[in-house]
C-alpha cells in the first residue's frame, strides 16, 4: 500500500464544501478563522508527504493496520447462504475504526500549534480513541458527552479518564450525541486560539466532512483489495451502519466508481422507523441545517431538532454527514432502517457463531447484512464494515438479553 | 427612505449617544408575557428589540438563554408566535425598530421567501442570524431586500481585517460586535477586545457598530458607549425574569427598571 493511498484527491465536496445540495459551512464568525486554518493546514499536509509518511508509520504500528478481512462461515449460514466477510476495524487499537481520523486530525492540531483538543462522543469511542491521541501526543484533552451517554457507556467514560481525559457529562437537551455537540461547539467559540475541535464523524462545517471521510477511506482502500485477494471478484454489497456515518463513509468511498457493487448504509430504526422513536435520518428526516452543514435533519415544521432515539448511543443522532444526503439523493447508496431488537438479534447471533462480539453500532451493519443476504442467496458476496467491538456495550446487552440472571435469556 | 432600524440609530446619534438594543426571546416566560416583557424593554429605554426564535440547539448562547429557549419551546412557542410578538411589539411602538434573532435552519426550514415576507408584514425592521455566514446568505438577502428588511451579520474578535471588509459590505442597519470570544451570557468585565474590534469594523463600514456579548450593567453600558454606536444586552434581562420565578408583575417591572438604568448609561458615554 502506498502512502498516498490514505490521502486521495478527492472529486467531492466543490471548493465551498458541497456535495451536490449538501455540506457547506454554517457556522458562527466567531469560528471561520479557525475553519479556514483547519482546511489551509489540511490542503497543506495532504501535499506534504512527511505527513503522510507519520500518519502511515502510525497506523501500521500504532494502530494496528492493515485491519484483517475474516470470512464468517456460521454467520452466513443465517444469511441465506451469502459468503459474508467482516472488515475487522474492531481490531484496531483503541476498538474501533474511530482512531484513523483522531490520528489523522491529532497530526494536524500539532502542525497548527495548538495544545489542546475537545470532542464529542455518543457511544465513547470516538472519545476513547482521541483521549489516546492526546496521551500520545501529549495534548490536553476534553470530551463532551451526553449524560445518557455516559450511563449507558460507562466502561469508555473510565478508559478516558484513565487515559488523563477530562469527560464532561452534557445535561442539556436530549442529554445524547446532539447536546455533546453542542456543547463542544461552546467551548471551542470561547476557546478557538489554543483548541481544536477534533471532530468525529464525517458531519460538521466544510472541510470536516471530507477530511474525516478521507482519514477513513483507508478502510475501503484495503478492504476493496483484500476482497479481491480473496475472492477474485468486488463484493456484491458493501454494508456499513450509519449514525453520522464516518466509518460508512470510509469503507463506501473506494467502492463508488464500481458501479456493480450496492452500498448499503444501515441506520438506527431504534423501536421503528414508523414511531417516533428512532434515529433514521435518512429515511425519516428532511433536508436542513444542523452542527454546520446543510444535510439530513429529524426535525419538525418549525425546524426544530427532534430528538432521536436508539439503544445504540454511537447512532443516536438526529443529523448525517452530508455526503451521506448526496449519495442517497443521487441513487449510489442506498439506507435501510434497522431496529435495536434486529441489531441485538444480530449481535447475540455473531458472539455465538463466529466468537466475534460486536459493538452495536456495528451489529446494525451485520442485520442489514442478514436481511440482504436473504434477498441476494448463495452466490453473493457481502463486505460488512465491523467498525467496533462490543466490550462497552456489555451492561446494555446483560440487561437486555437478562445475562445477569443465571438462565440469561 | 432609511430602513426602520438605520432611523433609530439615526436618532440616537442625534441626540449624541450609543442607541440601546434589548434582547429576550419570544415565548418566554409564556406566549403573552413574553411580549409584556418586550414591550416593557422598548417603555423602559430600548431603541430597539431583538426578539430571539427559541430554538432546539442554541449552540451559540450559554446557560441563560438555553433556559429560557428550554422553556418557551416547552410552553409550545411556534414560529407563527414569534411572528406574532413582533407585529404586536411593532404596533405598539411604531418608533422602536423589532428585529429577529434566529439560528438559520429555522429560517430555512419556513421558506426563506416566506420568512422575510411574513416578518415584514409583521413590522419587522430586520434579522441576525448568527450561524449564516456571509458566504451562505446570498438568497436570505435577496429576499430580505425584496421585503425592505435589513440583515445584521456579527463580527467577533477573531475576524480578521479582510474578512470584516466582506461581511460589512453584505450587512446593513448596523453591525454587531461580539465583544468577547465565546457564547452569550453576563460576564464581569466586557474586556478589551471589544474596543479593537469597533475600531477596525470602522475602518471597513460606515455602519454603526454595536457591542453586545456580556454587556449586563450600567457601567458597562457607559463603557461600550464610550466607543460604539450601540449596546446590546440580551441574558441580564433574561435573568430578570429568570429570577422573578413566574410572577410576572415582578418580572416587567424588573425588566423595565434594567432598561431604564442601561438607557441611562449609554448616555453617560
Amino acid at each position: 500500500m502506498s502512502e498516498n493511498d490514505y490521502l486521495p484527491g478527492a472529486q467531492v465536496p466543490d471548493a465551498r464544501g458541497y456535495f451536490g445540495a449538501y455540506g457547506g459551512r454554517f457556522i458562527p464568525e466567531a469560528l471561520v478563522a479557525a475553519v479556514e486554518q483547519v482546511a489551509e493546514e489540511y490542503e497543506k499536509a495532504k501535499a506534504d508527504p512527511a505527513f503522510a509518511a507519520e500518519l502511515d508509520a502510525l497506523l501500521k504500528d500504532y494502530t494496528g493496520r492493515p485491519s484483517p478481512l475474516t470470512d464468517v462461515h456460521r454467520f452466513s449460514a443465517e444469511a441465506g447462504g451469502a459468503r459474508v466477510l467482516l472488515k475487522r476495524e474492531d481490531l484496531n487499537h483503541t476498538g474501533s475504526h474511530k482512531i484513523n481520523n483522531v490520528l489523522g486530525q491529532a497530526l494536524l492540531t500539532r502542525r497548527m500549534g495548538k495544545t489542546r483538543i475537545i470532542a464529542e462522543t455518543g457511544a465513547g469511542q470516538h472519545g476513547v480513541a482521541t483521549a489516546t491521541a492526546c496521551a500520545l501526543f501529549g495534548f490536553d484533552c476534553t470530551i463532551y458527552m451526553g449524560e445518557v451517554d455516559t450511563e449507558r457507556q460507562a466502561l469508555n467514560v473510565a478508559r478516558m479518564r484513565m487515559l488523563g481525559a477530562e469527560v464532561v457529562a452534557v445535561k442539556s437537551g436530549s442529554r445524547t450525541l446532539k447536546d455533546a455537540i453542542n456543547e463542544a461547539f461552546r467551548d471551542w467559540v470561547a476557546n478557538v486560539d489554543s483548541t481544536h475541535y477534533l471532530f468525529g464523524t464525517v458531519a460538521g462545517p466544510h472541510p470536516f466532512p471530507m477530511m474525516v471521510r478521507d482519514f477513513h477511506r483507508v478502510i475501503g482502500v484495503e478492504a476493496r483489495q483484500q476482497v479481491l485477494d480473496r475472492t477474485g471478484r468486488l463484493p456484491d454489497a458493501v454494508v456499513a451502519c450509519v449514525g453520522g456515518g464516518s466509518n460508512a463513509m470510509g469503507i463506501f468511498h473506494e467502492f463508488i466508481p464500481d458501479a456493480g457493487v450496492r452500498l448499503v448504509g444501515c441506520e438506527a430504526a431504534g423501536e421503528g422507523a414508523e414511531t417516533p422513536r428512532h434515529a433514521a435520518t435518512l429515511t425519516k428526516g428532511d433536508p436542513g441545517v444542523l452542527h454546520g452543514s446543510r444535510t439530513y435533519v429529524l426535525q419538525d415544521e418549525d425546524g426544530q431538532t427532534i430528538e432521536s432515539h436508539s439503544i445504540s448511543a454511537g447512532l443516536d443522532y438526529p443529523g448525517v454527514g452530508p455526503e451521506h444526503a448526496w449519495l442517497k439523493d443521487t441513487g449510489r447508496a442506498e439506507y435501510r432502517p434497522i431496529t435495536d431488537d434486529q441489531a441485538m438479534q444480530a449481535l447475540r447471533l455473531l458472539s455465538r457463531t463466529e466468537g466475534i462480539i460486536p459493538a452495536i453500532e456495528s451489529a446494525h451493519a451485520l442485520a442489514g447484512a442478514l436481511e440482504l443476504g436473504r434477498e441476494l442467496g448463495p452466490e453473493a458476496t457481502i463486505l460488512v464494515s465491523l467498525s467496533g467491538r462490543g466490550d462497552k456495550d456489555m451492561h446494555t446487552a446483560a440487561e437486555y438479553f437478562g445475562l445477569y440472571d443465571s438462565e440469561g435469556k | 427612505m432609511a430602513s426602520k432600524l438605520s432611523a433609530a440609530l439615526a436618532a440616537a446619534k442625534a441626540e449624541n449617544r450609543a442607541a440601546l438594543i434589548g434582547y429576550l426571546p419570544a415565548g418566554f416566560p409564556t406566549i403573552r408575557g413574553g411580549i409584556e416583557a418586550v414591550n416593557a424593554l422598548v417603555e423602559g429605554g430600548c431603541d430597539i428589540v431583538e426578539i430571539g426564535l427559541p430554538h432546539s440547539d442554541p449552540v451559540l448562547d450559554g446557560p441563560t438563554i438555553q433556559t429560557a429557549d428550554d422553556i418557551a419551546l416547552r410552553g409550545g412557542v411556534r414560529i407563527k408566535d414569534v411572528l406574532h410578538t413582533v407585529a404586536e411589539v411593532a404596533a405598539a411602538h411604531p418608533g422602536a425598530a423589532v428585529l429577529v434573532m434566529t439560528y438559520w435552519n429555522p429560517v430555512d426550514r419556513y421558506g426563506v421567501a416566506r420568512f422575510a415576507a411574513d416578518l415584514a408584514a409583521a413590522g419587522g425592521a430586520g434579522c441576525i442570524l448568527p450561524d449564516l455566514p456571509v458566504e451562505e446568505s446570498e438568497e436570505w438577502r435577496k429576499a430580505a431586500g425584496e421585503h425592505g428588511l435589513d440583515t445584521v451579520f456579527v463580527v467577533a474578535p477573531s475576524s480578521k481585517d479582510a474578512r470584516l471588509a466582506e461581511v460589512t459590505a453584505a450587512g446593513s442597519g448596523f453591525v454587531y460586535a461580539a465583544a468577547v470570544m465565546g457564547v452569550t451570557g453576563t460576564r464581569t468585565q466586557v474586556g478589551n477586545l471589544a474596543e479593537d474590534l469597533v475600531a477596525r469594523t470602522r475602518a471597513t463600514t460606515d455602519l454603526p457598530v454595536c457591542v453586545g456579548l456580556g454587556v449586563s450593567t450600567p457601567a458597562q453600558a457607559a463603557e461600550v458607549a464610550a466607543f460604539a454606536d450601540g449596546v446590546i444586552v440580551g441574558s441580564a434581562f433574561v435573568q430578570r425574569i429568570l429570577d422573578a420565578d413566574g410572577d410576572q408583575a415582578a418580572a416587567l417591572a424588573a425588566v423595565r427598571t434594567l432598561a431604564g438604568e442601561l438607557a441611562e448609561g449609554v448616555r453617560r458615554r
